[in-house]
């Protein structure tokens, strides 16, 4: 599935250090959305970003920037304050996928199993969003011991996105 | 030059005139079945290829004129009825002509038909031609005779199961006429060198070299007889054709006749004869290029081995390997003068071959390295290019053939071949190495096979010289960096005890690398390092290592030295972000002296070295992110760096990142876990703090801009303050919540604030939540119902 034209965007939490994995991303697909890391090299990455794809408004954080680290209450907040449906935040290399009442927020955990203070045996994992409509569907992929699981959530929003009219 | 090019075009054209005015009366003749006229014309006719005007190209085209009336000569001749004389007749007939010359090309003519019809045996009729026809000692004349000659007998020879193949006639006869033809006209050939007027040598080489195909014809033949077996390759053939090819001493002929029998016979026929082959190498004129010779020969022996596994045990069964490689050895000990590039040529070949033939005898690859390395070893210094790229692909061949770096590790003269190319080619060996590895997952995984790597490919580890220090491109240097901190990821081994002695080899080399490479090594190694430590905490009870005792507090010692190399780079943020990582490891092994040391190195790069604001506010971050999550700390040390995070956070540039950073500090003093600190004061502390922040960033940008600033940041506090009211601090009350609701508001209907659709959002979001949650039930709902909205 990751090979040129399947994929329509790439969401992408931060940390890939060096610029060469930023251009082996754009392969994949040129729609790349990124946000800084605290080991990234190109300081031009902003430190949040949010967009919109279909019905859905989507908000992106490496998430180091909310402390306590991994806390999703805390992750709520900045969900309300970038106003999104789903936040996607990273930092603790581990998968999660949290539904509250304001929206959704996922951890698509490290695509590459890289070492983390927070989180002790790495799973290599990302994440596939299918939009279609008023609901997402979140495929995650996991690398465990040495084989790939698959597993799926669902997701429905219940308005569509409204846009703060003044 | 041109003026000769005209008049070879005279001549060229006179001479088809010629041969065409003729061939009119002969045809003539022989459509009225006159044999005397139809002689005397195509004598006349075959007169024209006695010109010594043309150079061997255009002669060609005279020759393939008189070729084709031959053709029709023949037949004419064939058919008895038509002119009334026996072949035998005819054949002595026909000797009568005038000149040497058409008397032999009607001779041949004529002893086609006359072994057509067996009534002589082909054997002596194919002597007697190839005799007769030493008569003309003109090369080019000669040449194009002999090739006539060849070509009418190609399907006349006394071959096993041809119809000329009688008791008296075998296929020795046809081979010993083959053979003799070929040595004549190789003689000839040879003679064209040295005839003539003065001339320009290379005009003579370029017409030799037309000619050369007519020559090696002879040895195609002789391939395609079938009666030529083994037996009779080894016992006749090659002994015959190698005497002449040695007695000739002609290097163009050489080069080329060397070449032919080895592209022309087949591959098993060198195998079986590979000493005899390569015996003539050495008595071949030196000026000959020999080195290719024996390369195409290895090619193609290569790829024979490759065609089939059956036909490797006749390699070893002929020792081709120690033949080949003594062959090699003598030609360049004999060829003094041979350039470097033609010696490592012929051993890329060899290696080649080795690996095709041989991929198991690691000992014979490393014969052949070593080969290599005695040559290069008296060369003062090898500065060819072409000569390096040989080396490169000398290098390489092992690592594509075992799809290993490990096997090559174990080749003794591998590193010392590598010793000997310069810096350039060493960093591109190097790159080859570690793409090699990363292509195949190599994992090399014990202490002294990474010693050997990092040895091989110290060009990109360390400046060797000074001199091309400030040359290499930076976005090359960076990618040569990024593949050592790739490689470096790669190196592992599950023994505790292993992987650290690995670790301080790495580092040991990567110390030498300098402020260039260390911000892109250390990382690396720092997190291998982690990763180490981490292991070691799942583990019962210390390791005893040999010399190093591998405790993590051992490593840490190890990582903070690591680190602090960073210094000379410098390179602070990325000093401090491994610091942390560092204090958060050994808050996991318990070592609270170790973890505060660590957070006092972070602030005292904050401190000194982090002056840019927005880098401040990312490390301030980091520093209370990760303060937050420290379980070790006593209260003092806790306290003292507690207090030093909320003091920095509140002296940061810009009153929004302190605001920020300040209310981040509120987390220090609630950890949600049982027994994590839970001070309900000093968070509301904090959170005051913050306010006050936020309202003196409000009141300067009314002051400044007449207007008011962001009102996000008070509802960022209030989430703040909902956040711990929902945990359960009881220092924030639901009326301090309700206060500051208000004071949002006000703020932002306040005439001198522009309308900002984000807070406003924000706000909404907010007050969403705290419906939900009143709405949610019991203990949290109650709690969220004192909050009037």
């Amino acid at each position: 599935m990751l090979v040129p034209g399947k994929i329509q965007h790439i969401i992408c939490t931060g940390n890939l250090c060096i610029k060469e994995v930023q251009d082996y991303l754009k392969t994949l697909c040129p729609d790349l959305h990124i946000t800084r890391g605290e080991y990234d090299e190109e300081t031009r990455y902003p430190e949040t970003k949010t967009l919109t794809i279909g019905q859905f408004k989507l908000g992106l954080c490496h998430g180091h920037q909310v402390i306590p680290w991994g806390d999703l209450d805390s992750l709520a907040m900045l969900q309300r304050q970038l106003d999104v449906d789903i936040l996607v935040t990273g930092h603790t290399h581990q998968f999660t996928a949290y539904k509250h009442e304001g929206g959704v927020v996922i951890n698509p955990g490290s695509a590459t199993g890289a070492y983390s203070s927070i989180t002790y045996d790495v799973n290599p994992s990302f994440v596939l969003m299918d939009i279609d409509g008023l609901r997402v569907v979140v495929y995650v992929y996991e690398l465990i011991d040495g084989e790939v699981k698959v597993d799926k959530i669902d997701f429905k929003k219940t308005t569509t996105t409204t846009h703060s009219a003044h | 030059m041109l003026n000769g090019t005209e008049d070879e075009e005279k001549w060229l054209a006179e001479g088809i005139a010629g041969i065409q005015h003729y061939a009119f009366f002969m045809h003539r003749a022989l459509d009225s079945n006159n044999l005397r006229e139809a002689l005397k014309y195509s004598a006349q006719m075959l007169s024209e290829l006695r010109t010594s005007k043309l150079p061997p190209h255009k002669y060609y085209e005279l020759y393939m004129r008189a070729f084709d009336e031959l053709k029709r000569l023949e037949l004419f001749f064939k058919d008895e009825s038509k002119h009334g004389v026996s072949v035998v007749d005819l054949y002595e007939l026909v000797q009568h002509a005038g000149n040497i010359l058409p008397r032999l090309y009607l001779l041949c003519t004529v002893g086609s038909i006359y072994i057509k019809s067996k009534e002589a045996p082909a054997k002596e009729v194919l002597k007697d031609l190839v005799e007769m026809c030493r008569g003309v000692q003109h090369p080019i004349r000669g040449l194009f005779l002999r090739s006539y000659l060849a070509q009418i007998s190609r399907d006349k020879l006394p071959d096993i199961g041809s119809e000329y193949e009688g008791d008296a006639d075998t296929v020795i006869d046809a081979v010993e006429f083959v053979l003799q033809n070929f040595n004549e006209m190789n003689k000839l050939w040879v003679r064209m060198q040295h005839q003539g007027p003065g001339g320009v040598k290379e005009k003579r080489e370029k017409e030799r070299s037309e000619l050369q195909d007519l020559v090696g014809k002879n040895l195609h033949v002789l391939s395609q007889i079938e009666g030529v077996d083994l037996e009779m390759y080894k016992e006749t053939v090659l002994p015959r054709v190698l005497e002449q090819v040695v007695n000739c001493k002609d290097d163009l002929a050489q080069y080329y006749l060397m070449d032919c029998i080895i592209q022309v016979f087949p591959d098993e026929y060198h195998l079986q004869t590979l000493e005899t082959l390569l015996s003539a190498c050495p008595q071949l004129q030196p000026t000959v290029d020999v080195k290719t010779v024996l390369s195409q020969l290895m090619d193609r022996l290569s790829n024979y081995a490759a065609s089939s596994a059956d036909v490797l045990p006749e390699f070893l069964q002929v020792e081709a390997f120690s033949k080949l490689s003594n062959a090699i050895g003598k030609v360049i000990e004999a060829q003094v003068d041979m350039p470097a590039v033609g010696a490592i040529t012929l051993y890329v070949s060899l290696l080649t071959f080795t690996l095709r033939v041989h991929p198991d005898r690691l000992d014979y690859v490393d014969l052949v390295l070593g080969a290599c390395v005695k040559k290069l070893s008296n060369i003062p210094e090898l500065e060819d290019r072409r000569a390096m790229k040989q080396v490169v692909a000398l290098l390489s061949a092992p690592l594509e053939k075992y799809n290993d770096i490990v096997t090559a590790l174990t080749l003794s003269n591998y590193p010392r071949v590598m010793d000997h190319l310069d810096i350039g080619t060493n960093k591109v060996m190097a790159m080859v190495i570690i793409q090699s590895i990363m292509k195949n997952y190599s994992c090399i995984s014990t202490a002294d096979k990474v010693e050997v790597l990092f040895e091989l490919i110290k060009g990109l580890i360390k400046d060797i010289d000074d001199a091309d220090v400030d040359e290499l491109d930076e976005e090359d240097f960076k990618e040569e960096q990024n593949s050592v901190a790739r490689l470096i990821h790669t190196l592992y081994n599950d023994e505790p005890e292993e992987m650290l002695k690995i670790i301080c080899i790495v580092r040991k080399h990567t110390m030498a690398g300098g402020p260039k490479r260390l911000p892109f090594t250390v990382s690396s190694l720092v997190f291998s390092a982690l990763r180490l430590v981490r292991q070691l905490q799942g583990l019962e009870g210390d390791i005893v290592g040999e010399d190093v005792p591998v405790t993590p507090k051992k490593i840490f010692q190890l990582l903070t030295q690591m680190i602090d190399s960073l210094s000379a780079v410098p390179s602070p943020e990325l000093a401090l972000r491994l610091y942390l990582q560092c204090a958060e490891a050994a808050n996991g092994c318990d070592l609270e002296h170790v973890a505060y040391e660590y957070f006092t190195q972070a602030f005292v790069l904050y401190e000194e070295e982090i002056a840019d604001s927005k880098a401040q506010v990312t490390a301030i971050h980091l520093i209370i992110g990760t303060l937050q999550r420290m379980n070790v700390f006593g209260v003092e040390n806790r306290d003292t760096l507690t207090h030093k995070a909320t003091g920095y956070s509140a002296r940061l540039l810009k009153k929004v990142d302190q605001c920020r950073a300040v209310y981040a500090c509120s987390h220090l003093f609630w950890v949600d876990d049982q027994d994590g600190i839970k001070d309900g004061e000093r968070v509301l502390l904090c959170l005051k703090r913050a306010l006050r922040i936020a309202n003196a960033a409000q009141q300067m940008a009314n002051v400044a801009r007449g207007s008011g600033g962001p009102v996000t940041l008070f509802v960022e506090i209030l989430n703040k303050y909902l956040y711990f009211f929902e945990k359960g601090n009881g220092q924030i009350t639901s009326s301090a919540i309700e206060g500051l609701i208000e004071l949002i508001n006000t703020e932002t209907h306040c005439d001198s604030t522009s309308p900002d659709s984000i807070s406003d959002a924000f706000l909404a979001s907010t007050l969403r939540y705290i419906q939900f949650q009143k709405q949610k039930g019991s203990v949290a709902g109650e709690k969220f119902e004192s909050i009037k909205l």
